[in-house]
């Protein structure tokens, strides 16, 4: 083999288009957990938002409406897990493993009834799948137009959403207020802002951005549903967050790192011998040395992971 | 009553109840407009409870609330900021990991909601720091400002939102000697510009030096009303205790023998200069108080760990009566007579949810006959749990109870209780009156006397100046991990004890 066989630019390609729904889901958790929740149900809601795309539009055949929906359904998963953790002030950890559990299952049932398929959704002409956009001007230019001309419309708005989400969190009222709610609710609660509403905030935008993202998976990257397609990705996208010091940019670039190392495993595949299972650990043993090597530096928000309770 | 004498605040019978408690019973106060009213109490008096009402932080069950002459409804601290009350907490309500103006505007930020005004923000936190001489860098991290600065940063909060009522929780309890007089010099300035202040304390002489008028707090009534002009230390001291207290310790010189505890070239190494320890030495005979002064945070909570044996030191060798403790775990340590008040009475010193008898034998739980082989002696627990108890005064005194319904004092009392008992050589005492009430305080340091006159090396820690000069026998004076110098609590002036502390003199 030739190591231009996997190293070239539609690799590069491959990478933003495989970072796209990490990048999403990282962004997503980075409101909920900067605001103080935390949000392992990144993938629960990847799957609810995956599943839900690929069921509208193959009811609508129109994949702008199975998008919104994908992007409505996150919004009322994470709204349990909002209700739950900040109404309740139940442990968020629970919740958000009690959330996964459940969208592994949800689908499925849901999948049976409306199609007689528990297994996956039908296959969707690719029509009616998300278009790919050619971006004027940048698609004749030689090397830029691979990376970023023709993408689905998802991947621009990922991309659109790392320097939006800096912006929110350092220059707007919202974002400051969120970053005092997760960091000391307390003070945020005697400066007279209302920690329960910064949080809901959070916890809802993190619904529709990972929503959103699992969209991308059933009717951007692929044109149906199958069952656990997220594979993972939100936690990776939860790792990524942690690696990026729950900072937009630096969430971001560690999706890219993650998406790199899946593009390089997919053209692994049959390329070098090494048993395929081997080649498909590689994102997730990434994760593992990733995490290992920095969730002890890495500082979250001080406040995060506790319920707000006011004093007595 | 004069008709031009107005109030700022006024406070009538005023009642809350935490479920069996009553922690404010109909109380009633006035501030006037332009002064400062001191509200001092003991612990669970009810002073923070009333602040917290009348801040919005909790609903008073009955009574009003009067602020410039007019009955208002204060729901929520947003009713009290609007109504120009602000509140600086005992424990700071800033956010670390953001700047002086983020803190500052955090929930009235200037311009859009699309984008704060961040100039403006900063215009406007400079002109108040220059206003009122609160000096600081608007661009500086919270967590990079000294405790002196951060409370600054907490009145130019209030300020900021236009506050002309502020309302103070124990302001100087965490400030150096310097700083307090620099704090009473910004309060009084504020007060002359027009300011209303409460200040919650329980300093006494603090409060005669300060005030204007003083509210005395017992059992959640309010049992004095009076000017500072009439009062004197003794006077307020027995109207919040409820009987006669000695302010102050009396004791007779010390008659040190030999050394019990020697410390060699103490090294700690730490990334921070807060945390580390370079070469201390130091000697504690029997028969002696040595105390330690210093800001909190410059190497003693350290410098009592390691020689409990909590942490090891990087360099540098402990003897107990000329014999290396180096190696011996905090077990082995206290068989030999060491005896540890911790500073964090919560996390170090107890266990809250376990009962006052299985947290009288923490340490000694493994002797005889406390414990057999393998059965812990039930009977014999009880009978000396109960023989504690009733000697150290813990109340209520229920062995039964678990440590966390006690209170500060008592918990404090059941601390020292398990410590003297097992007859220490030497006694190494942490912060032993922090949030211990006048009565508790004056008990602990009877017994700390008590201990030294039999013959005990006492090594005493606290942030309390007063404390530290007022018990030990010698004093050190650590700074960032060093000791700067040993000066004489009979004759040291604050102010020179003060400069050491920070630093400033050799």
């Amino acid at each position: 083999m030739d190591i231009t066989d996997i190293l070239n630019l539609s690799l590069l390609a491959s990478m933003v288009r495989l970072s796209t729904p990490l990048v999403l889901a990282a962004l997503g958790g980075m409101y909920s957990e900067r605001g103080g929740v935390i949000n392992i149900a990144l993938e629960g809601i990847m799957l609810a938002g995956a599943f839900t795309a690929a069921a509208v539009t193959a009811r609508t055949a129109n994949p702008w409406i199975g998008l919104v929906s994908a992007a409505i359904a996150g919004l009322l998963v994470a709204a349990i897990h909002a209700v739950a953790t900040i109404q309740f002030k139940a442990d968020q950890v629970v919740v958000g493993t009690a959330i996964n559990i459940l969208f592994l299952g949800v689908p499925a049932l849901a999948s049976g009834a409306m199609f007689g398929s528990t297994g996956s959704t039908p296959q969707l002409p690719r029509e009616q799948t998300l278009p790919d956009w050619n971006i004027p001007g940048i698609d004749s230019i030689p090397i830029l137009s691979q990376l970023f001309s023709g993408h689905k419309p998802i991947v621009y708005l990922a991309i659109l959403m790392v320097p939006a989400s800096w912006y929110v969190l350092y220059r707007t009222r919202f974002g400051l207020r969120l970053r005092a709610v997760g960091e000391n609710p307390e003070a945020a609660d005697t400066a007279g802002v209302s920690v329960a509403r910064m949080r809901y905030a959070g916890v809802l935008m993190s619904g529709v951005l990972a929503g959103i993202g699992g969209a991308y998976l059933s009717i951007g990257q692929n044109s149906l549903f199958t069952r656990n397609m997220t594979a993972g990705r939100g936690f990776i996208a939860l790792a990524a967050l942690i690696f990026g010091k729950w900072h937009p940019v630096g969430a971001s670039l560690a999706c890219l790192l993650f998406g790199l190392a899946e593009a390089i495993s997919i053209r692994m595949q049959g390329v070098v011998s090494i048993p395929v299972q081997f080649i498909q650990l590689i994102p997730y043993v990434l994760t593992m040395v990733v995490l290992a090597g920095f969730i002890g530096r890495a500082t979250p928000p001080k406040a995060i992971g506790v319920p707000y309770v006011k004093e007595k | 009553m004069a008709e031009d004498l107005k109030y700022a605040v006024e406070m009538r019978g005023v009642t809350k109840r935490f479920g069996d408690v009553l922690a404010n019973d109909s109380i009633s106060l006035a501030v006037e407009s332009g002064s400062i009213h001191a509200i001092i109490g003991e612990n669970g008096a009810g002073k923070s409870t009333a602040m917290n009402i009348l801040y919005g932080f909790y609903a008073a069950d009955s009574g009003e609330i009067l602020i410039d002459g007019q009955a208002r409804s204060i729901q929520n601290p947003g009713d009290a900021i609007r109504l120009g009350l602000g509140m600086v907490h005992q424990h700071f309500m800033l956010v670390e990991p953001l700047t002086v103006t983020e803190n500052i505007i955090l929930g009235s930020e200037p311009g859009s909601s699309f984008a704060i005004d961040f100039k403006q923000a900063r215009a406007r936190v400079r002109e108040l720091s220059e206003q009122y001489g609160l000096r600081i860098d608007a661009d500086a991290r919270i967590e990079d400002l000294s405790v002196g600065q951060q409370q600054r940063v907490e009145i130019l909060k209030t300020l900021y939102r236009g506050a002309q009522i502020l309302i103070l929780d124990e302001p100087t309890a965490v400030l150096t000697p310097q700083e307090v007089v620099e704090m009473f010099a910004i309060l009084r300035s504020l007060r002359d510009r027009g300011k209303t202040i409460i200040i919650i304390t329980h300093k006494l002489a603090e409060v005669l030096a300060l005030s204007d008028r003083i509210t005395v707090m017992r059992d959640g009534r309010v049992v004095g009303n009076i000017s500072t002009r009439e009062a004197t230390a003794e006077g307020l001291a027995r109207l919040m205790v409820g009987r006669e207290v000695l302010l102050r310790v009396e004791k007779t010189d010390a008659h040190p023998k030999d050394a019990i505890l020697v410390v060699n070239n103490l090294s700690l190494e730490s990334s921070t200069v807060h945390g580390s320890l370079n070469d201390v030495s130091l000697e504690v005979r029997a028969g002696e108080i040595l105390g330690i002064a210093g800001v909190e945070g410059n190497g003693q909570t350290e410098l009592i760990e390691i020689i409990a044996g909590l942490r090891p030191q990087t360099r540098g060798e402990i003897l107990l009566e000329g014999k290396s403790i180096d190696r011996l775990d905090p077990r082995r340590r206290k068989n030999l007579g060491i005896a540890h008040i911790p500073e964090d009475r919560h996390r170090r010193g107890l266990l809250l949810d376990f009962d006052l008898a299985a947290n009288s034998i923490l340490g000694v739980h493994r002797n005889s006959p406390l414990s057999g082989a393998v059965l812990l002696n039930e009977q014999i627990i009880a009978e000396r749990a109960n023989r504690l108890v009733r000697e150290y005064d813990v109340r209520p005194p229920n062995i039964a109870l678990p440590a966390r319904a006690l209170s500060g004092g008592n918990q404090q009392k059941l601390i020292v209780a398990r410590e003297f008992d097992i007859n220490p050589k030497l006694i190494l005492v942490s912060q032993p009156t922090r949030g211990v009430d006048i009565g508790a305080i004056e008990f602990i340091h009877k017994k700390l006397i008590e201990l030294r006159d039999a013959g005990a090396a006492i090594l005493l820690v606290s942030a309390e100046l007063d404390e530290i000069l007022s018990l030990s026998d010698r004093v050190l004076v650590m700074y960032e991990g060093r000791v700067v110098g040993e000066v004489d609590p009979r004759s040291v002036s604050e102010e020179e004890i003060g400069l050491m502390m920070t630093g400033g003199k050799r």
